[in-house]
C-alpha cells in the first residue's frame, strides 16, 4: 500500500517568508513543497506527499494551543499515515513546533510521527521523550540525509515493524529500555570494555551517564546584615508525621516548613524521612539536618538581616537527576519570588 | 561530599558535620555541638560572600 504523508514546515521553508511572516497562522497547501521534494525521493514508491502544512514560528509559539486544534482537525482530513515535521535544526520555535505537533497528532489521530531537528534544540528536550525526533544536526546541509532517516524511520512505524535502537536508526534516545539477550553476561562484556579501554580502542558504555547543566555563580552577598538567608535540605526534614508525603527516597517533590516564630527545631515537632542515611541522629535533633537555632541566633545577633520564613525540603536519596533538577528549579523560582538573598542547603 | 558537590556543579560547598549530621557532631557535648554549628554556619555565610 502506498503510506499517506503529511509535511509540516515553518513558514521559512514552506516558501512563505522569514521573520518578517512569522506572526502567520496555520495554512496548507495540497502535495508537497520545498524540503518535501527531498522527502518525497526519500519516500521513494513507498509513500506520497499528500500534502503541507505549515505555521509561522512567532504564531505557534504564542497560540501552541490553538495552533495545534487547528492544524489536527486538517491533518485529520487527509487521512494520513504519517506526519513528518522538520527538519528544525537548531531553530527553537520550530523545532517546539515540531515536537508538539508530532506529539499531538500521535496521541490525538493515533497517526505515526516524526520530527527532525539537533539534539540540544530545545523542542528536542521537550518532546523527546514521547515522539521519536532524528537528529539533524545544526547544519541546513544535513537536510537530505535527515530527511531520509526521517523517512525511514517514518516507514517503519507506519509498518509497525521493530524500531533500532536510537544509534541505529539515527533518533534521539526516548529513556525506553527494553530486555535483549546479550551473547555474554555482564562480567565478561565488562572485562572486554576495560580491556578495550586500555588498549585504547574505541567501546560504548551500555549506560548513558547524566549530565549536569553547570550553573551560572550567583554574585556574592554584599551586605550580610540585611540579607534574607533561607534554609533548604535535601536532608528529608519534615513536620511530624510528614504531612505533605515527600518520598524518603527517589523523590518527585518537595515540603515547604513554616519556621516563622520557630526558635529551634524540636525532636518531637520534626522528622527526618531519608532512605539514604541513618535518620537516628538527626530525629534526636533536627537541628543537626537543619541549622535553624543556630540561625535565629544569627539574626537575633544581627548577623543576617533575616532568616526565611520556610524551610524547603526533600529526601534526596537516589534522586534521578530530571527529579533533582525539577525540584531545584522550583525551590528557586519560590525563594526569588520571595526575595531571598541567600541560601544555604544543607545535604545528608 | 563535597566532590559531588563539585560534580553536579555547586560553586559554593563547604564540609559539613558528617553524613548523619551535617550540622551538628552528636559525638560532643551539647554546648560544644553548638558551638561547632555557629561555626559552621558562619563558615557557609562566609562562603556566600565570596566571589566564585
Amino acid at each position: 500500500m502506498e503510506i499517506r504523508v503529511v509535511h509540516y514546515l515553518n513558514q521559512f521553508f514552506a516558501q512563505i517568508g522569514g521573520e518578517e511572516k512569522a506572526d502567520i497562522g496555520p495554512g496548507f497547501k495540497d502535495g508537497l513543497v520545498g524540503p518535501g521534494r527531498a522527502l518525497q525521493q526519500a519516500l521513494g514508491d513507498n509513500g506520497d506527499v499528500i500534502a503541507t502544512i505549515y505555521c509561522g514560528d512567532n504564531y505557534f509559539a504564542e497560540h501552541q494551543e490553538q495552533a495545534i486544534d487547528e492544524q489536527c482537525a486538517r491533518i485529520a482530513e487527509y487521512k494520513p499515515d504519517l506526519l513528518i515535521a522538520g527538519p528544525a535544526f537548531e531553530s527553537g520555535r520550530y523545532g517546539i513546533a515540531c515536537g508538539a505537533i508530532c506529539q499531538a497528532a500521535q496521541q490525538r489521530l493515533g497517526i505515526a510521527a516524526v520530527a527532525g531537528m539537533d539534539e540540544d534544540n530545545v523542542g528536542a528536550s521537550l518532546h523527546r521523550k514521547n515522539i521519536y525526533i532524528v537528529n539533524s544536526g545544526t547544519s541546513i546541509v544535513r537536510m537530505v540525509p535527515t530527511l531520509q532517516r526521517m523517512a525511514a524511520l517514518g516507514l517503519k512505524l507506519v509498518r509497525q515493524e521493530a524500531i533500532g535502537k536510537p544509534a541505529d536508526e539515527g533518533y534521539l534516545p526516548r529513556g525506553i529500555k527494553r530486555n535483549e539477550f546479550a551473547a555474554k553476561p555482564p562480567a565478561e562484556r565488562a572485562v572486554d570494555m576495560l580491556l578495550a579501554k586500555l588498549r585504547g580502542d574505541e567501546f560504548l558504555s551500555e549506560i548513558a551517564p547524566p549530565k549536569f547543566a553547570g550553573g551560572k555563580p550567583a554574585a556574592p552577598l554584599r551586605n550580610l546584615k540585611s540579607a534574607v538567608i533561607a534554609l533548604v535540605t535535601d536532608g528529608g526534614l519534615v513536620l511530624e508525621g510528614n504531612p505533605d508525603k515527600i518520598e524518603p527516597g527517589r523523590p518527585t517533590r518537595f515540603t515547604t516548613i513554616p519556621v516563622a516564630g520557630v526558635d529551634s527545631l524540636d525532636a518531637d515537632k520534626y522528622d527526618a524521612v531519608h532512605s539514604g542515611y541513618d535518620t537516628a541522629f538527626a530525629n534526636r535533633d533536627p537541628n543537626r539536618v537543619v541549622p535553624l537555632d543556630t540561625m535565629r541566633e544569627l539574626e537575633r545577633d544581627g548577623v543576617i538581616g533575616k532568616l526565611h520564613d520556610f524551610v524547603h525540603s526533600t529526601g534526596g536519596a537516589h534522586a534521578a537527576v530530571e527529579n533533582a533538577t525539577l525540584i531545584g528549579r522550583q525551590i528557586a523560582e519560590r525563594l526569588k519570588a520571595a526575595g531571598v538573598s541567600g541560601v544555604i542547603l544543607t545535604s545528608t | 561530599m563535597i566532590p559531588v558537590a563539585k560534580e553536579v556543579g555547586s560553586l559554593r560547598a563547604i564540609a559539613s558535620g558528617g553524613i548523619v549530621s551535617p550540622t551538628g557532631n552528636p559525638d560532643l557535648p551539647p554546648d560544644k555541638e553548638k558551638e561547632f554549628r555557629r561555626e559552621l554556619v558562619l563558615r557557609a555565610l562566609q562562603t556566600l560572600q565570596e566571589k566564585v
